[in-house]
């Protein structure tokens, strides 16, 4: 069942030999190597493998690869300015200790860059409803919480209005 | 590594039928968030899949010239919900696949995904129910329109034929216009849920807003498949908004509803909250309706306190 | 000063840029899958197995069963092994199990070129059982005539022990005229840790030694339970611990890594996966021992608490895994957190049944004796008529405690501190006056509860720690810790503590993240609160001999006295003004090229840390609870910590928070569920109801910063204890707002609406 498909990755245009059975998931860490992309229930369920498929956040485990085919897609990998600089994004993680274990951040990092480019202003609240998709067992999402308003409303002020 | 048997990609729904035709042991796949999951548990390893995903006259919302909403049946949870045409004329549907699972799940998760699979907790289908939403099944015998109400046969059952695929859910004008709805999804976790129930109301008021001209309650996981409740929607047609007509609706939706036990749930608890649920829900949908229906009541103030003045 | 600034994570980049490697990013190319076969019975023999279906799936390499594994038990806990055979962890489980002890007991492995053909055939695997009744709770393991779980212990009993304080019974106290006597039962659930990297480990040899590569907290035990698991000598054995997805206790426990060590010898050593399903690790690692209390207590109208009784029964499901340390450290928080005017008496029990063993969990069964202690506290308050926080201040451990079986001692006590700090923030007296008798549909409540936390394990076990450092050419460090990162931040308070110690600035510290027990020093790993005190305290004392040894080079090269000498900002300089007076780069790349005196500064040292201290702290909690439908929605938490000086204040806030996260879902929705006939019936995150960001509140932190005089930098525990007094301060706040007792966790919506319809609160049409 193998099959070549051509896609975007991180801004890069790829081939890549896949196997109709494979999820993205699978393509995206195995052929590509690309490992931020964590598997953490292969169900939709925990959000670990999140990445963006035309701009919009998709769990990848339930993705199959070959839909990907002609899609972009964007994966923590792709956000790292060519010297290795931080996006605003990685950078509010940090600052605000919103990482520890590590393992749910690359997927939530994703979502963040999904809501950025929205350039809509959330509140509190509805940044909640919009990572709900994302289970985190360190952090209780508080300092998730505190990095993306931060990242918001710096968007925000830069596209908004 | 999905463990399935045979893939074909349908670039056409013509081709989809096809390959469906082709193969008895064929299934659809369209957003991938249940079939998928059924293939990893084994239940459906080793599968013979057509996959629909990305077929672009399966997607998309809009209005026909009589005011009927189509609504592609590959439409994501999410783009269903975001379209100015759902949040104008029917906020509840798309406030109800809102609640589906998490946001990612709603990128990819499919409103005909949601209602073919026939399960009683789906969050499209009580909401899909009191629009009357009417679902257009193509296959080899050519096209045709179920109501809703006839399309559940069964727990995961449905009247789509091994050959037909879901195209479009259609709501007609009379079936919103002049409506206001609500759905409660009640699940015991706030995101990530599978209903422990869900209620759907959609009401129209007399002019006065002071009655019930048309009023209608759909539920999942009330019973086996997604249900309404004709007999009290009859019943109450015409009654005045107020104590009684409440009470009226919360003991005759007891007597319409069918919900079991199971691990998750208990059918006593499961009756408190049809009950309760119906009751709620309705007073949003009052309110929705441009109706006065005293939503207080579910907001915690100082009035609350005994001793203090009670809330009317 | 570096302890004590918030410094971002030393990890930080590495993880938001998904260049941190996890065990499963780093697997070699051609590594072969293993699924284990589960059995479909709770209790029983397997009895033979039909492999002709699942050998004949391609791609299938090999089928193990447990016909063909070494005939040794041997034990899980990450425990320091004890020299002494009577202090030995059970040893009580093979690499695979003929007699099945619970569903989905390990009783083959299905090696295979892919994961679809080793998901197949372990489907295919026909298995011939002899099938005995389930027993899944500790009533029916205990029953008269119940099957032996484990022939060691006939009557499924592991452990019986027994606390008595106080010259006099609780009989004979609690008869004195005119008490508050309550005789309750509180019942904690089954939950799991649910890190989100599932456990994950692959092994394969090299030079005739087996290296396995593995997700855990402890890879010099995970070394030490292999080389017994397999009957080889320990040097035999090379574990290596990349970065961790979370471990919360369970990966304190040696899970599947001796099965993959094994596996790989069965295919010529060529590599072998285990990486568990969601659904595995739900069912088939650890859990938190569910415990029932049967608590009794005697108070006077004055709020003195008389006398206790509490008979303490512990499901240890399977295996032994930590067995009876659990439920013995409940009981220890019961009676260590109240004082008894007269008399206290304990028992406790740790029961075999046929569900999933219990293993560590952040709190280490604190949490469970906590729950019984503060909900004890509040129905005795409610049963006189005092405010709880009152009767908590009246009854509760004082400053200068001395445990009287372990002599722990409360070194630093800021108990009493926590509690007025947290009541003042909270505005405790006053929601608790305005919230009183409310009638409506929405009711709320506050309620609260402490807790206190021993640091260490001594002495009830081994502590001991290694450190080294390394002085680079350009006068940067090097330092590895045996101790392990989880998440938790350890590196990143090491490398601070590095700093305070050499003078060293923190950019120049390079901490190994990565242990590799062929390389790394000793540490017995990241469990109980231990690594920043037991560790720390060997890091102190590591970093102060590099720097004599680096001030030894400044004297040789500037012909000055030591201890005029001081090392500060990268600097030897003059000890009393401060003036700089060599670079550390210079010294150090003379120190290495110096063709007079060629000295590799190095320095390392072990430290068996024989102390230990207690922490404490209190979780206030208001709720509003929507009656008719059960749903309890949290407005406000707050914890306040007493955790001696914090090294990094924000990752010490961030520690609670992940803690209070915990204890929301501990309270309010995480239940591990079974059928009768012991299959799970939850074993995934969408039914298994871990808190989403909608399901929690905003999360308050607070401590109370006093210096611990045995801490190496005044520290003491804090990365359990935040997941301890949430679930009672919940419960006691839905007290407070219905007055409804709820006695068992968690308070899930049907269970109040039952409450609430006995108490007459639910009306029926």
């Amino acid at each position: 069942m193998r099959k070549f498909i051509k896609l975007i990755v991180n801004d890069k245009e790829v081939e890549v030999d896949i196997d109709e059975r494979e999820s993205l998931l699978d393509m995206l860490r195995n052929k590509l190597g690309l490992t931020s992309v964590k598997k953490g229930c292969e169900v939709g369920e925990c959000g670990a493998c999140t990445v963006l498929v035309d701009g919009e956040a998709i769990d990848s485990c339930i993705y199959l690869a070959s839909w990907a085919e002609g899609r972009r897609i964007l994966t923590v990998e792709g956000l790292k300015g060519p010297n290795g600089e931080l996006s605003p994004i990685q950078q509010a993680f940090i600052d605000e200790a919103a990482v520890q274990c590590g393992f749910c951040t690359p997927g939530l990092i994703m979502t963040a860059v999904e809501i950025v480019g929205t350039g809509k202003r959330y509140n509190r609240e509805e940044l909640r409803k919009l990572i709900s998709g994302h289970l985190c067992r360190c952090t209780g999402y508080e300092n998730i919480l505190n990095a993306m308003e931060r990242i918001v409303e710096e968007a925000y002020r830069v596209v908004g209005e | 590594m999905y463990d399935i048997g045979k893939y074909v990609q349908a670039a056409s729904i013509e081709e989809a039928i096809r390959a469906l035709a082709a193969d008895e042991k064929a299934m659809i796949i369209s957003g991938g968030s249940d079939v998928l999951v059924q293939i990893r548990e084994g239940r459906l390893a080793g599968a013979s899949l057509v996959s629909i995903h990305g077929i672009k006259e399966l997607k998309g919302v809009h209005m026909e010239d009589d005011g009927t909403i189509v609504i592609g049946a590959a439409t994501t949870f999410s783009h269903v919900t975001y379209h100015d045409i759902v949040e104008k004329y029917i906020p509840i549907l798309g406030h109800a696949v809102d609640q589906a699972g998490g946001p990612q799940l709603r990128n990819t998760g499919t409103i005909g995904g949601n209602f073919c699979n026939g399960v009683t907790s789906a969050d499209s289908a009580s909401s899909l129910m009191v629009l009357n939403a009417v679902i257009e099944l193509q296959g080899m015998g050519g096209t045709r329109f179920v109501p809703i109400r006839e399309f559940y046969t069964g727990p995961g059952k449905t009247v789509r034929a091994h050959d037909e695929v879901a195209v479009s859910v259609r709501i007609a004008k009379k079936d919103y216009e002049g409506f206001g709805g609500h759905y409660i999804k009640y699940g015991k976790r706030n995101a990530m849920e599978i209903a422990t129930l869900g209620c759907a109301v959609s009401v129209k008021l007399s002019e006065d807003k002071t009655c019930i001209q048309d009023m209608r309650i759909g539920y999942g996981v009330a019973a086996p498949t997604p249900i309404r409740c004709p007999k009290i929607e009859e019943q109450v047609k015409g009654m005045a908004v107020g104590e009684e007509f409440f009470t009226a609706v919360r003991k005759g939706v007891l007597e319409e509803v069918n919900p079991r036990t199971s691990w998750r749930a208990s059918k006593e608890f499961r009756l408190q909250l049809i009950e309760e649920l119906a009751e709620r829900a309705l007073r949003q949908a009052i309110v929705n309706a441009g109706g006065d229906a005293e939503l207080s009541e579910l907001a915690w103030e100082d009035g609350n306190m005994a001793g203090g003045e009670q809330n009317a | 000063m570096a302890v004590g600034d918030s410094m971002k994570r030393v990890d930080a980049y590495e993880k938001v840029t998904g260049a941190a490697k996890y065990t499963a990013d780093l697997e070699p190319k051609n590594l072969l899958i293993a699924k284990v076969v589960r059995s479909t019975i709770a209790n029983g023999v397997v009895k033979g197995f039909h492999l002709e279906k699942a050998l004949a799936v391609p791609g299938v390499v090999k089928i193990v069963t447990c016909f063909d594994v070494p005939d040794i038990q041997y034990p899980t806990p990450g425990h320091p092994w004890s020299v002494e055979k009577a202090h030995q962890d059970i040893s009580d489980r093979k690499l695979l199990a003929t007699r099945v002890r619970y569903y989905g007991d390990d009783i083959a492995a299905v090696i295979a070129e892919d994961e679809v053909a080793a998901t197949r055939a372990a489907r295919l695997v026909e298995v011939d059982y002899e099938e005995y009744e389930p027993l899944l709770t500790v009533d029916a393991a205990m029953a008269e005539g119940a099957v032996s779980i484990h022939e060691e212990k006939p009557d499924n009993v592991v452990v019986h022990s027994s606390i008595k304080l106080g010259d006099t019974t609780y009989e004979e106290a609690s008869s004195e005229e005119g008490l508050f006597l309550l005789d309750k039962t509180y019942q904690t659930a089954t939950v799991q840790h649910c890190h989100i990297e599932v456990p994950v480990s692959y092994a394969y040899m090299e030079k005739g030694r087996i290296v396995v590569v593995t997700s855990t907290q402890i890879p010099h035990i995970v070394r030490r339970v292999i080389g017994q698991a397999l009957g080889i000598p320990w040097g035999q054995v090379r574990v290596i611990k990349p970065y961790i997805g979370g471990g919360f206790g369970n990966k304190q426990d040696v899970l599947y890594e001796p099965l993959a060590a094994y596996l790989c010898t069965q295919v010529g050593g060529r590599a072998v996966k285990i990486e568990l399903t969601r659904e595995e690790t739900l069912a088939c690692t650890r859990v938190r021992h569910a415990i029932r209390f049967e608590v009794k207590a005697a108070m006077r109208h004055d709020g003195t608490l008389v006398a206790r009784k509490n008979a303490a029964y512990s499901n240890q499901g399977a295996y032994a895994s930590h067995g009876h340390a659990i439920v013995a450290n409940a009981i220890t928080e019961f009676k260590q957190i109240y004082h008894d005017e007269k008399a206290l008496e304990e028992d406790a029990y740790t029961v075999y049944t046929n569900i999933a063993t219990g293993g560590a969990m952040r709190g280490y069964g604190i949490p469970q004796g906590a729950y019984a202690s503060e909900c004890m506290m509040d129905d005795l308050a409610v049963g006189i008529g005092m405010d709880p926080l009152e009767a908590r201040l009246k009854n509760c451990m004082r400053a200068g405690y001395v445990d009287p079986h372990t002599h722990i001692t409360f070194f630093s006590y800021g108990l009493e501190a926590c509690i007025q700090k947290g009541r003042e923030r909270f505005g405790w007296d006053e929601k608790r006056a305005k919230y009183q008798g409310q009638t409506g549909t929405l009711r709320r409540g506050v309620g609260m509860a402490i807790f206190c936390y021993k640091t260490g394990v001594y002495p009830i076990s081994l502590e001991t720690a290694a450190c080294r450092m390394i002085l680079n050419q350009d006068g940067s460090i090097q330092l590895q810790m045996g101790a392990t990162e989880i998440g938790q931040g350890a590196d990143t308070v090491f490398t601070q503590m590095a700093a305070e110690v050499t003078g060293i600035t923190e950019d120049k510290i390079y901490i190994q993240s990565t242990q590799d027990t062929d390389v790394t020093p000793f540490d017995t790993g990241a469990y109980a609160s231990r690594q920043t005190y037991v560790s720390g305290k060997a890091l102190k004392q590591t970093g102060q001999i590099l720097k004599r040894n680096i001030l030894e080079y400044a004297n040789y090269k500037l012909k000055r006295e030591i201890d005029t000498m001081d090392i500060r900002a990268n600097q030897v300089v003059d000890a009393e003004t401060g003036e700089p007076l060599l670079s550390m780069e210079e010294l150090a790349t003379e120190a290495f090229y110096s063709l007079d005196k060629s000295v590799h500064i190095t320095a390392e040292s072990t430290y068996h840390c024989k102390e230990n201290t207690l922490s404490s702290g209190v979780c206030f909690a208001e709720v509003e609870v929507d009656i008719p439908v059960g749903k309890v929605k949290v407005l406000r938490i707050l914890q306040v910590h007493d955790s001696g000086i914090l090294i990094n204040p924000k990752l010490a806030e961030a520690q609670v928070h992940g803690g209070m996260s915990m204890g929301l879902g501990y309270g309010l929705s995480e239940q591990l569920l079974y059928n009768e006939k012991g299959k799970p019936l939850n074993d995934n995150l969408l039914d298994y109801k871990l808190p989403t960001s909608m399901d929690t509140p905003d999360l308050e932190v607070d401590f109370v910063q006093l210096e611990d005089p045995t801490g190496p930098f005044g520290n003491k525990a804090l990365g359990e204890p935040p997941a301890i007094p949430t679930a009672p301060a919940l419960r006691n706040a839905v007290l407070h707002a219905t007055g409804v007792a709820i006695d068992s966790l968690p308070l899930d919506p049907q269970k109040l609406v039952e409450h609430f319809k006995a108490a007459g609160l639910i009306k029926e049409v």
